[in-house]
């Protein structure tokens, strides 16, 4: 496993911040885009789907990082703080972006919350991450103590929800929403099986 | 019998060919309330209508053998060979053959209809196209009388058509209609936009538009007819029954099980495009006399 150790020393040295900036920044591009015609003739489609899927990417990412140093001892769990809250990001504007260029008619949001399942399933998602966007900080997580290993573990359920978000609301038989659901299935079972080797070697 | 129906008003009306391309400002009145008497939706059928531009129809469309992105097929289309082409007509006709688009187009009619285009997405579109009536092709075949369906089916070339190497549909793509509504004056055989032949994207060289369904309907690139006293199966409809019926009228009041259909964003409005009342029949009240005595919402 010589590929693990330039990786950790090399994940040791990355600032963090900047990665915030660079991650908020993709959205402002997007609009840029959508106002001027780089998304296409129907850019709040464009818009809405890019985001969509940048926060399943961010949310796999994120269920990536444990079984990455539990298995691989790659680790880059200093990342995983910044990753989540990045999922967040794109979940909610997404949302945002549903509710305000979409659907616009609040008659018919609450309609669609309530009457279509993969809307419902969608917004059950987005709540259940909002506490854990809350408790992002360390003022939370010593305030909570234990409990806060607890709540973050309803990222699983959120995750799952995303992903089955995707899968209910394509056309037809289509692989892409599969592929996602497959990786995030994947992730969540590696937590369930032993690590193969002992942890900080 | 061409030119039984009647656009208010087409381009050439207003501007000159060469001109209408880049021409955001024509307006055009929908409806066929002149000719066949006023009715309470002629006021609603006359509201004017800007055609959207031919990038915007030629650059977002739904035609998932070349992929289920909607730019997928003005990226990927190219590559189907549109000439020669040839259609299959068989079934209870009486002449029964392989027709040649030459031997089509040298025997129809081709005249512009300007007609909205709503897809079961809940968006839509204005679409000047140019064709002729189904019918006018149906007769030629000479329909028997114990027919009572049309089946379509498009080309199926997985060597030229990339989408169809995933199952997302039973590959051919395959259409019905009921014989009076493919026999309606609104319906057409599409082989042009903005009197430029239609692009592969939009299903060249030959598809099918019936402005009053789900876009869906509108089958492209059609290879085969095919008159049937049986129903015929749709392709959507074998993917999804209870989301996608045979009929697929436009109806506002008849939801998809995923989404409203009560209304729709007309594209090409932009970031800040709002939505739009769905019409009944897409604004065509004169098809409903085709279902005079169903029940649309359980035949939908």
């Amino acid at each position: 496993m010589d590929f693990v150790t330039p990786i950790n020393s090399a994940a040791r040295r990355v600032p963090i911040w900047p990665l915030y900036i660079l991650c908020a920044l993709p959205p402002f591009w997007f609009l840029y885009q959508g106002l001027t015609g780089g998304l296409g003739v129907e850019p709040i489609k464009a818009l809405e789907h890019r985001l969509g899927e940048l926060a399943l990417q961010f949310l796999v990412a994120g269920l990536a990082i444990t079984p990455l140093r539990r298995h691989l001892g790659v680790n880059l769990i200093r990342f995983r703080r910044m990753v989540g809250l990045a999922a967040f990001y794109y979940v909610a504007l997404h949302l945002l972006v549903w509710l305000v260029l979409d659907v616009q008619i609040l008659g018919q949001i609450w309609a669609d919350i309530l009457k279509r399942p993969y809307i419902t399933v969608g917004m059950a998602g987005f709540v259940l991450l909002l506490p854990l966007a809350v408790t992002s900080n360390a003022w939370s997580i010593r305030k909570l103590g234990p409990k806060w290993r607890q709540l973050h573990k309803l990222v699983y359920p959120a995750v799952l929800l995303g992903a089955l978000h995707f899968v209910m609301l394509v056309k037809g038989f289509q692989i892409e929403p599969l592929l996602y659901m497959g990786a995030i299935l994947m992730l969540l079972a590696l937590r369930f099986k032993p690590a193969r080797r002992r942890q900080f070697v | 019998m061409a030119y039984r129906w009647k656009n208010d008003l087409t381009h050439a009306d207003v501007t000159p060919k060469g001109l209408f391309l880049n021409r955001r400002q024509i307006i055009a009145g929908l409806g066929a309330g002149a000719i066949l008497g006023a009715t309470g939706t002629r006021a609603m059928a006359q509201e004017a209508l800007k055609p959207n531009s031919y990038e915007e129809i030629t650059t977002y469309n739904n035609y998932y053998e070349f992929g289920t992105g909607k730019d997928d097929p003005a990226r990927y289309a190219d590559a189907l060979t549109t000439a020669p082409w040839s259609v299959t007509i068989d079934g209870l006709v009486d002449n029964p053959g392989e027709f040649s688009m030459e031997d089509i187009l040298a025997r129809m009619t081709i005249e512009e209809r300007i007609y909205r285009f709503r897809c079961v997405e809940a968006w839509s579109m204005v679409v000047p196209w140019n064709g002729f009536e189904l019918s006018d092709l149906l007769n030629m075949a000479g329909v028997q009388s114990s027919a009572k369906y049309v089946a379509f089916e498009t080309a199926l070339r997985p060597d030229e058509m990339p989408g169809v190497a995933y199952r997302v549909l039973d590959w051919p793509y395959v259409e019905g209609l009921r014989l009076d509504e493919a026999m309606h004056p609104l319906t057409i055989m599409a082989t042009g936009i903005y009197d430029k032949p239609i692009p592969n994207q939009n299903g060249a060289p030959l598809r099918l538009v019936v402005p009053w369904k789900y876009g869906f309907k509108s089958i492209k690139s059609i290879v085969r007819i095919t008159l049937t006293d049986t129903q015929p199966g749709t392709s959507w409809n074998k993917a999804g029954p209870n989301e996608y019926g045979f009929y697929s009228n436009v109806n506002p009041t008849v939801d998809h099980p995923r989404w409203s259909q009560a209304t729709e964003r007309r594209v090409g409005g932009g970031l800040f495009a709002g939505r739009e009342p769905t019409l009944m029949f897409n604004g065509y009240e004169e098809v409903a006399n085709l279902y005079t005595g169903m029940d649309l919402a359980e035949n939908f």
